[in-house]
């Protein structure tokens, strides 16, 4: 296991008051917090300090790390083969080290009597054909579970999970019982999965609603016209209407993302316009004709006046 | 080792009870009828004095039992940051909505 520095973590010195460790935990955490900061890898940084915070508050825990010596952050290390003994309490003779996280080895603490097994949270990112269609999920976890002593070790678990068509950016799930094993009769703890869209290449989703990039010529825009637009249940028709400008979105009611008890979201083609970049010649001598006769103004409301 | 699982969706469809919310979240009946009463929890249902929640409430109760837990709020501290954070969710849903929107090239 790779030693962790809990007072560089804090910021505090070795020999800290518990009032100095924990003024330094507060100032951090409200600054890390990933519940309301929004500072670059906040939860990172919130974690290290509050597994430093969840040893160095409790004078017991403390002590078993100060025994351990003071080394360099990060450096390959084993703790003494006296020290669970001398630290440990009841049941460590036979104690292994393996598979066990710096951070768990101070878990046996207080491990007494029963407790709830850890909630976690997994971020989850699935392709809007994804949450068109359903999927399931094959998760791989490590997740911290208590041996007989009370010990924290990370066991290896895949979780398979059938997300149902429906789920859009931001929806939360629960898997009950699903998180890390409960000590000595506490319950199991629920694993909980934050579902995100991953971007597309056509769609841009909000809520169970589809936008579309609807490019169209400038004749399409003015004549109108039929066109086949992609949906994620394949190509349908569309009728643009003569006279339309950028910006107008087109609705196709119930082509946007299913909602979990029926129904769906709808899919809005936005449309814009686009000139040619290389007209023919003719293109041209027809586009000059056409400005020559148009009696079209397009910035009329610049000249109004008391509008 | 595998688990084939129950996924429960925490969406508007789906109820929870009071009792339910207080196994989940990790908060006390008395916090959770105070956040109740100061706005910050919006309760579905409270036909005959049981509260009866929307399974969105899920995610609000743990976060107030996260930031009580790290941060040390009381729970009128709680009742204040929850609400911010609900307006600051709705905020960033609307841009969210708004950008979808925008032309993406």
């Amino acid at each position: 296991m790779k030693y962790t520095d809990y007072y560089a973590a804090l910021g505090v010195e070795r020999g800290a008051s518990a009032d100095e460790i924990k003024k330094a935990y507060r100032r951090l955490a409200q600054k890390y917090h990933p519940d309301v900061s929004k500072e670059p890898e906040a939860e990172k940084k919130f974690q290290e300090v509050a597994e430093a915070y969840q040893t160095l508050k409790d004078p017991e825990k403390r002590a078993a790390y100060d025994a351990l010596g003071s080394r360099p952050q990060g450096e390959e290390f084993r703790p003494p083969p006296d020290w669970a003994r001398q630290h440990g309490g009841a049941g460590s003779e036979r104690f292994s080290f393996d598979d066990v996280d710096f951070g768990d080895l101070f878990s046996r603490f207080g491990a007494r009597e029963s407790m709830q097994g850890q909630n976690f949270e997994v971020p989850v990112e699935i392709s809007i054909e994804d949450a068109f269609r359903g999927t399931t999920l094959s998760l791989s976890l490590s997740m911290p579970e208590y041996d007989a002593n009370g010990q924290l070790r990370r066991v290896p678990h895949t979780v398979k999970a059938r997300i149902a068509a429906g789920a859009i950016d931001g929806q939360r799930l629960r898997l009950p019982g699903k998180g890390g094993k409960g000590f000595q009769g506490g319950r199991d703890g629920d694993l909980y999965l934050d579902i995100s869209l991953k971007p597309h290449r056509l769609y841009r989703a909000a809520g169970h609603d589809l936008y579309l990039d609807l490019p169209l010529s400038p004749s399409e825009a003015v004549l109108g016209a039929t066109l086949e637009v992609p949906t994620l249940a394949g190509p349908v028709s569309l009728k643009v209407p003569p006279g339309t400008s950028s910006g107008r979105k087109l609705r196709l009611s119930g082509r946007g993302l299913p909602k979990p008890r029926g129904g769906a979201g709808d899919l809005f083609a936005v449309a814009q316009i686009v000139a040619p970049a290389e007209p023919s010649e003719r293109e041209r001598e027809l586009y000059r004709e056409l400005a020559d006769n148009s009696s079209f103004e397009p910035r009329r409301h610049f000249r109004e006046e008391g509008t | 080792m595998t688990i084939e699982t129950e996924v429960l969706w925490l969406d508007e469809h789906r109820v929870v009870s009071l009792h339910e919310l207080v196994e989940i979240s990790g908060l006390r009946e008395a916090e959770l009828l105070e956040l109740v009463h100061s706005g910050a929890l919006p309760v579905r249902d409270a036909a005959g004095g049981t509260y009866s929640f929307s399974a969105r409430v899920v995610t609000v109760a743990r976060t107030a039992c996260r930031l009580r837990d790290d941060l040390d709020l009381d729970t009128r501290g709680l009742g204040v940051a929850l609400k911010l954070l609900e307006r600051v969710h709705d905020l960033e849903e609307e841009i969210a909505r708004l950008r979808a929107q925008l032309p993406g090239r």
